[in-house]
């Protein structure tokens, strides 16, 4: 934007008697503008959306965003590494180092394990430009004192190495943080529990570490948790406390003893870590709620589960009771009826037997009645053969049949040739219909 | 779970340029340079075409090679559907795939998209989001991290709710619509954001020529703003016009052997069609390319050549619509072409040298045409809008949604335009000239500084600030002598005889009416004297004069007419 077309033609010399206040002589406008819409691409339309939208001109907007990319560079350098450096640390020595928090030293306290390799380099810069013995000397302290400078060093020594990071990470003791107090524990459990195991898991192989959560965690989120911690997986190394291997010759015995007293140390102070892990996560589960949450949502579940069988099983019984008492009912229903029905038909019969008895009297006393068809007093012989007739006939005609004829027999009442011809007729329909013997019949043939 | 642990994920942006028959994608390498993606079959170009057979899907290249024997199955040329309803669309270019058909208030697809025999309605803003998540796929792939937004180009004639549909069928696929630029602006993007592009004024025409159809547009770049002054389009013209041409022609030399029309025969055109389309992209490389189809008709294998002059001179007409597009687009900017600067050619059918040359011939001397036949150094006009768009995207990914919105709103990127040009006159004693320093159409506000050299023995200078215009001004040359010509040059009889009557013609500035006028006294002999001009948007103005190095400057402002 600010570069400068250049353009190489002369300009005209100022014309005789050309005058002007502050030699400024406005002639005219511009024509109308039109309105366009340009394209919102680019890095100057960019440019020019920040200047409307902030109100800005032009000079003004250069100016902010240059401040800014200034700011940006600025507070790259300065990064929070300012802190400074206790008294009594300063008087340190150098030959303790062990026993010296690295990165205290190197003012890096807020960081701590978390701090980058880069910021390490940072650190230990800004440090040896406060500390050079050589500046200390121009400034005119003569003191001869580097050893801060030293401590300066071996700091920056163990921490850019990142096995002996590790190993000094691993018994950093400010970086512990210990488990809350019961009384801690019972106001806010999550938050007081909750920065132990961002701390711990600084140890573990396997990262992301899978955090404590909050109440409203799943509980699978909450079983990885406690299946994560209670196999933890650490790096953790002890070698840091090692006690020093004399290297003065005194002989290999002493050199071998003393390492074996180490492995013999670092292996009972990694147990020791192991069960302090575990003692803790039996503290932490037996505080858990959540825990006691899903067992009762478990149990609830389990109790509803067995409730729906129990009174599945109540139905089905209830069922099959209902089912064998309907049975019964419709059994003894089907009983009665089947007895009345008999009762009934016993009755019918035994009305038709008395019915067919009194026809058959009827027939007996019609032909007894007209005096067995015989003109005065009856010959035996006349009279059995009417009777065998009769008796013939009685026996070979059904029961309707006795009835229709006891009923011709009452009409034709003791008027001898109506009965007679009753008989008779009677008598042809059975011949005709088979059931009698032609020459059987012989009174009423 | 690792986006739930972050909160959110971080945001990573790309280039998308989604065409009706190739989409590209591209982002910005570390070392700032635009670079097109390869999908995983390593195509730069990647056919906008989804196959279905047996619920496994097909893209790109193998689905289009599906056009032949799945056709009923493959979706091609949607893009211009989405966003629009049934009645409104152009069917033509799905003739030979799925056809589109109306459900509800849109377009859609009946397909056997899953293993089941019967066809399902897939609308186009579903098969937009399956598309659009392959391209995502391809990327994420290719940079090993999950590309979650993008910037994608679209046409400058994109309504609303076409836009609107491309932006939710994005959401569905996961991509994060960072803006929507148009393709003719991304690619004069494309060409400034080279590292060794300067920020001049310029006037760029941008061909667009695609497979099924051409857009042109006129670009007014002014200090890296970008206007556009008028827009041309032809939806019926573009490579499939070319492609057409050597169907025919193949055609008819089947036929001729033959007695038999392939393009009767569905697959046997469909064939051509694939076919075809090679040749004439072999075409644009190689002065000569084969053809030969298995099978074409009737179980007849074809074989043959094509040279590149017979396909220019069969397609001669199809070129004269490629340049009656342009001409048109200038005009309708209200320019003429000797105001052009640069002509892009954009999109696939861009690689034709035949057509680039035609407007070389259109354009004056100064004019550049940026298409790979014309210019070495050209942009593979197939991959312009994708750079563009990456480009875009590297510059806004950083951005909030709110902040992007409100930049691209109408309060901000309506803008008052200089109507006319504004410079500096020259008054010898033999004549007037007018050296325009911020061009018309420049939009406001804006500032602009330039060094003029003072007279050589020095003394006070005038500074007469004008607004100007620009005449064309025609000269008949003097009939010269016909000259005999050699008999071997046949071919350029033509361009000869119309060279020889055509008039000259030369921009002319004129000054139409001042501003302002100052005066730099004192002006030391051989040095220069710095004017800077500034415009605001209510067309007040504030001028400064002063010699380079010198400390007093002569300062005046004129107030606004608004």
């Amino acid at each position: 934007m600010a570069a400068a077309q250049v353009v190489n033609v002369s300009l005209p010399s100022l014309p005789q008697g050309w005058s002007a206040e502050k030699d400024f002589k406005p002639v005219g406008g511009l024509s109308a503008a039109t309105q366009r819409n340009i394209e919102p691409v680019g890095p100057y339309f960019l440019a020019h959306a920040r200047r409307k939208r902030h109100n800005r001109t032009f000079s003004e907007d250069e100016r902010l965003q240059a401040q800014n990319n200034a700011k940006k560079t600025e507070d790259e350098e300065n990064m929070d590494i300012s802190e400074d450096e206790d008294p009594m640390m300063l008087s340190r020595e150098a030959k303790d180092w062990k026993g010296q928090d690295h990165y205290a030293v190197l003012g890096l306290t807020k960081y701590r394990w978390r701090a980058t390799p880069e910021q390490i380099k940072k650190a230990h810069r800004k440090k040896v430009l406060r500390h050079h013995p050589d500046k200390k000397a121009a400034m005119g302290k003569s003191d001869e004192n580097d050893s801060f400078f030293k401590c300066i060093q071996k700091a920056t020594e163990v921490l850019s190495d990142p096995i002996r990071r590790r190993q000094f990470d691993s018994v950093d003791e400010a970086a512990e943080i210990d488990p809350p107090s019961k009384k801690a524990a019972s106001k806010d459990y999550f938050k007081a529990w909750g920065p132990i195991f961002e701390a711990e898991g600084r140890f573990s192989n396997k990262q992301p570490v899978p955090q404590l959560g909050d109440d409203n965690s799943t509980q699978e989120e909450v079983e990885t948790f406690y299946n994560f911690w209670y196999n933890f997986d650490s790096w953790r190394t002890f070698e840091y406390l090692d006690e020093d291997i004399p290297d003065d010759g005194e002989g290999r015995d002493q050199k071998r003893h003393t390492e074996k007293k180490n492995a013999n140390a670092r292996r009972k102070r990694k147990q020791e870590d192991n069960v302090r892990l575990r003692e803790m996560m039996d503290e932490l589960m037996a505080g858990d709620e959540r825990i006691k949450k899903f067992r009762q949502q478990a149990r609830a579940g389990k109790d509803a589960k067995r409730k729906a069988k129990e009174d599945e099983a109540k139905r089905l019984v209830e069922e099959k009771e209902r089912a064998r008492l309907e049975k019964e009912q419709q059994e003894k229903a089907a009983e009665e009826a089947a007895k009345a029905e008999r009762e009934k038909n016993k009755k019918a019969k035994e009305a038709a037997k008395n019915a067919s008895k009194k026809n058959k009297r009827v027939l007996k006393s019609s032909v007894k009645d007209v005096n067995y068809f015989a003109d005065g007093e009856a010959s035996a012989s006349q009279v059995d053969s009417v009777l065998t007739d009769v008796e013939l006939i009685m026996g070979k005609i059904d029961v309707d049949e006795l009835a229709a004829l006891a009923e011709k027999l009452t009409i034709a009442g003791k008027d001898g040739s109506a009965v007679k011809s009753a008989w008779t007729a009677e008598g042809q329909r059975l011949v005709g219909a088979g059931k009698v013997k032609e020459g059987d019949l012989k009174a009423f043939a | 779970m690792g986006d739930a642990a972050n909160g959110v994920a971080e945001r990573f942006a790309i280039g998308i340029s989604f065409g009706n028959s190739c989409s590209s994608i591209a982002r910005i390498s570390p070392d700032g340079k635009a670079e097109v993606i390869a999908n995983e079959e390593g195509d730069r170009q990647i056919p906008t075409v989804l196959s279905y057979i047996e619920g496994e899907e097909y893209h790109g290249t193998q689905a289009k090679s599906q056009l032949i024997r799945n056709s009923g199955n493959t979706v091609a040329y949607f893009r211009d559907y989405l966003g629009k309803d049934f009645k409104s669309i152009d069917p033509t270019p799905c003739h030979a795939s799925a056809h589109p058909q109306q459900s509800d208030s849109t377009v859609a697809f009946s397909i056997r998209d899953s293993p089941s025999e019967t066809p399902n309605s897939v609308t186009v803003s579903e098969i937009t989001t399956r598309h659009l998540r392959r391209l995502k796929q391809s990327a994420t792939d290719f940079l090993g991290k999950d590309v979650n937004a993008a910037v994608i180009t679209v046409p400058t004639d994109f309504s609303d709710a076409q836009r609107e549909a491309l932006v939710a069928a994005a959401k569905n696929a996961g991509i994060d619509v960072l803006q929507l630029i148009s393709e003719p602006v991304a690619a004069v993007m494309a060409y400034d954001a080279r590292p060794e592009a300067t920020v001049t004024d310029k006037l760029t025409v941008v061909a667009d020529l695609g497979g099924t159809r051409s857009d042109v547009a006129v670009v007014a770049c002014r200090g890296g703003i970008y206007t556009i002054l008028a827009t041309a389009h032809d939806y019926e013209l573009g490579g499939a016009s070319l492609d057409q041409v050597i169907i025919d022609h193949f055609a008819k030399e089947f036929q001729k052997k033959h007695q038999v029309d392939p393009r009767q025969d569905v697959r046997g055109l469909a064939k051509l069609k694939l076919e075809g389309e090679a040749t004439r992209k072999a075409l644009s490389l190689s002065t000569n390319s084969q053809l030969s189809i298995e099978s074409l008709t009737n179980g007849i294998d074809f074989g043959s050549t094509v040279n590149r002059t017979r396909f220019e001179l069969l397609s001669g007409k199809v070129f004269s619509q490629f340049t009656g597009l342009i001409e048109q687009a200038v005009q309708k900017a209200n320019l003429d072409v000797l105001d052009i600067d640069e002509v892009i050619f954009s999109g696939g059918t861009s690689h034709t040298p035949k057509i680039a040359h035609l407007a070389r011939n259109i354009f004056p001397e100064k004019t550049a045409i940026l298409a790979p036949s014309t210019l070495t150094s050209a942009i593979n006009p197939s991959e312009l809008s994708a750079r563009g768009a990456a480009f875009q995207a590297s510059l806004v990914q950083e951005f909030d949604h709110e902040d992007i919105e409100q930049s691209i709103h109408p309060m901000v990127t309506v803008t008052p335009h200089l109507s006319k040009a504004i410079g500096v006159e020259f008054t010898s004693s033999t004549e007037t000239t007018f050296q325009p320093l911020l061009n018309a159409e420049t939009a406001l506000p804006a500032r602009r500084i330039a060094h003029y050299s003072a007279p050589k023995e020095g003394g006070d200078v005038l500074v007469r600030v004008c607004e100007g215009a620009r005449n064309i001004k025609v000269t008949k040359p003097e009939p010269k002598p016909k000259e005999e010509k050699p008999a071997d040059d046949e071919d350029s009889d033509f361009s000869d005889e119309d060279d020889e009557e055509e008039e000259i013609r030369e921009i002319v500035w004129k000054t139409e009416q001042p501003v302002a006028e100052l005066a730099v006294k004192g002006v030391k002999a051989g040095s220069k004297v710095e004017v800077m001009v500034h415009v605001n948007p209510d067309l007040g103005l504030q001028i400064a004069v002063r010699e380079v190095g010198g400390s007093s400057a002569v300062r005046g402002a004129i107030n606004g007419s608004a």
